[in-house]
């Protein structure tokens, strides 16, 4: 009869050391990404890149001798999620740093609560300014839209030669009426005039009443900082009413479903992105083949952001000599000339990444590299 | 004036989708005194019905869109039919509120298992008809929105006729007045209600290709919005009016593309139900309906 209870303990024993011995194999860390909904292609593309690097790492050895373990939660591009996911990942899964999201209004979910738990988050593509004023524990990849908004704005007045601009926001999303105020202020400063400025929110899909005031207005280039999903369709309805002005977004208009949705329309149409797979440094060339090997893709600025928040980690923790959170928030603040593949990555003191920007256009249904434009 | 006329025209496209879908709502409350919120799921689903079938056609012909159409609203009529059979035929005699409840349950029903099925990422709904643009003047017109609206014209009067002019119409006023006293006469109840399931779903199918036509991104939660905004057509129209639904559908879509395209389009859904309420507080039966007492 007691040999029942003996041989449990001893199983509970095993286990608990099984337990143990994995727990010390590897470093855990989180990612919520929208691998899911209305976003999911910037997400899947970001996780994409993200396992990749995780991969990379591992097989060069891992970081301090463990391996790394990547924990992936799904925020489903709605709003609410990313709180759910984190605190989980933060309390359940016991991650040591968190990597995510694409979107900012869901970065900025998640970030009070990254700073609260003092576990340091990298966000890989989130340019509103405001993620990283969060807290100390927040950092990024990418550049933000105080850089982005003058870049979009430099590129209408000397490249489009636009003076007259209407904006189309989206008013429930902080990333497009952030970059739309940084676009503004920079148009307005070089002598440019906003001529019109109409919004809608996230998940409309008729733009033909405010296009339809646009194309009334008499204005030069039209500029969406917005997502693809609203951008394609609002680009094609744009044509659909005779309107052949130029019509711009930027860094998050990159995505393939652009081209799948906006078909013929989107031809032409200019858009800032982080990279091009077509820039010749061997950098950026080994990354788009060992992706294209395993993803069978053309890896877009997303899924090479992904990519580099993994290394930018990576590094701190090897810097930091421990895979302690706050050690690794230290180390993560001194990162220095980290070359990435989206270029030389510097962390400045607002823990934003200091790079430069490209545009591309769509021609032929692909990207096509056109300038790189300098912060 | 130019842009007065573009942007009643892009309202009335857009209202013509609203009226198609609130006409569903309309039809089955007219009958059965409940809202049947799975009503926009069941345009989802025809959506996508319309997506796969779009695949085996070929693109930008006549004939390929309108056996789109068809195969849609059959699928949708099918469906609407297998809802009824399911989940509300079993509670015919229960208080509305359960089977109130039951609709919001199959609406989520219908909605997740379309993100398990579908997939979650949005789609891009093939262009199955051809498209052309038409300029009048500085006034331009697409071909889409002319297909809309005559679709959704041309499909109220087909339901008017329906319902007016023929036995089953005849049957589905008589249950809409009075259930027993239709059964007395000798009307089948449950072939009148299964029918007019089959009907009002066959239409929101319809508007389901029609507003992918027009918005070629579709999505298992996609008929959540326009769905809502239907309801509210049927509202103000007066529900269980026909041409009540159609009008409010029209009412709605107009007011909030005009809304949309003035300076204050941060408040256009705001202001579109803003006028819901105030419609409300001056004619509570809605625009066309009737007040009727209750008896207790």
């Amino acid at each position: 009869m007691h040999s029942l209870p003996r041989r449990l303990v001893a199983l509970f024993i095993t286990l608990g050391l099984a337990s143990m011995l994995t727990a010390q194999g590897t470093i855990k860390i989180g990612q919520f990404a929208s691998l899911t909904g209305k976003e999911a292609s910037l997400g899947q593309s970001s996780h994409k890149g993200t396992t990749l690097a995780v991969e990379h790492i591992n097989a060069a050895g891992g970081v301090l001798g463990l391996r790394l373990e990547l924990i992936t939660e799904d925020t489903q591009s709605k709003a609410g999620e990313s709180g759910t996911a984190v605190r989980k990942l933060i309390s359940r899964d016991k991650v040591v740093a968190l990597l995510g999201e694409v979107a900012s209004s869901r970065s900025l979910e998640a970030a009070p609560i990254a700073q609260r738990s003092r576990i340091p988050m990298v966000s890989p593509a989130s340019t509103n300014p405001q993620v990283t004023e969060t807290g100390d524990y927040i950092f990024r990849t990418c550049f933000i839209d105080p850089f982005q908004g003058p870049v979009m704005a430099k590129f209408a007045k000397d490249t489009l030669k636009a003076k007259r601009i209407a904006l189309l926001v989206s008013n429930s999303s902080a990333y497009s009426v952030g970059l739309a105020k940084f676009f503004k202020e920079a148009f307005l400063a070089g002598g440019g005039e906003i001529v019109a400025e109409l919004k809608y929110s996230e998940g409309d899909k008729d733009f033909k009443a405010q296009l339809t005031n646009i194309r009334a207005a008499n204005v030069d280039a039209i500029f969406n900082p917005g997502y693809y999903n609203e951008g394609a369709l609002l680009v094609k309805q744009a044509r659909d009413l005779g309107i052949t002005l130029p019509i711009f977004g930027a860094d998050s208009w990159e995505a393939q479903a652009l081209i799948d949705l906006g078909g013929k329309a989107i031809e032409g149409a200019f858009l800032c992105s982080h990279y091009s797979p077509q820039d010749p440094s061997p950098r950026v060339q080994d990354f788009v083949e060992a992706y294209k090997a395993k993803h069978n893709a053309t890896p877009d600025s997303n899924a090479s952001l992904g990519y580099d928040s993994v290394l930018v980690l990576a590094d701190a923790i090897r810097r930091a000599g421990s895979a302690d959170p706050t050690k690794i928030r230290d180390a993560l603040a001194a990162t220095k000339d980290f070359p990435a593949v989206t270029g030389n990555i510097t962390i400045d003191a607002q823990r934003n990444a200091s790079k430069s920007a490209v545009i591309v256009t769509v021609k032929d249904g692909a990207f096509q590299y056109v300038q790189t434009i300098a912060p | 004036m130019t842009e007065f006329l573009q942007q009643l025209l892009n309202g009335l496209s857009l209202g013509a989708i609203y009226a198609l879908i609130a006409l569903g709502y309309t039809m089955v409350y007219g009958v059965l005194r409940f809202i049947n919120f799975a009503h926009a799921d069941v345009f989802m689903v025809g959506a996508f019905a319309g997506y796969y079938l779009g695949q085996f056609l070929p693109e930008d012909t006549l004939w390929g869109g309108s056996i789109v159409l068809i195969g849609a609203m059959a699928a949708s009529a099918a469906l609407g039919m297998t809802i009824e059979r399911l989940a509300y035929r079993p509670l015919r005699n229960a208080p509305t509120l359960n089977v109130l409840i039951t609709a919001i349950g199959v609406s989520l029903l219908l909605q997740y298992s379309g993100q398990v099925f579908f997939g979650a990422a949005p789609r891009t709904f093939p262009p199955v008809l051809p498209s052309r643009n038409f300029e009048i003047g500085t006034l331009t017109l697409s071909s889409n929105q002319l297909v809309v609206i005559g679709v959704a014209i041309a499909l109220v009067v087909a339901l008017q006729f329906i319902v007016f002019r023929t036995k089953m119409g005849t049957a589905m006023r008589a249950v809409s007045l009075n259930p027993k006293a239709a059964q007395l006469v000798g009307v089948n109840n449950n072939v009148v209600i299964t029918f007019t399931f089959a009907l009002g779903s066959a239409l929101a199918g319809a508007g389901g290709i029609l507003y992918s036509l027009n918005y070629p991104s579709i999505d298992p939660l996609m008929g959540v919005m326009p769905g809502l905004k239907a309801f509210v057509a049927a509202i103000l129209g007066g529900i269980g009016n026909i041409p009540g639904a159609a009008l409010g559908g029209l009412l709605l879509g107009t007011v909030e593309t005009f809304v949309a395209g003035s300076q204050y389009s941060t408040y256009k859904d705001a202001i579109a139900f803003a006028i819901l309420i105030i419609i409300l507080l001056f004619r509570p039966a809605g625009l066309l309906g009737r007040f009727t007492a209750e008896k207790v």
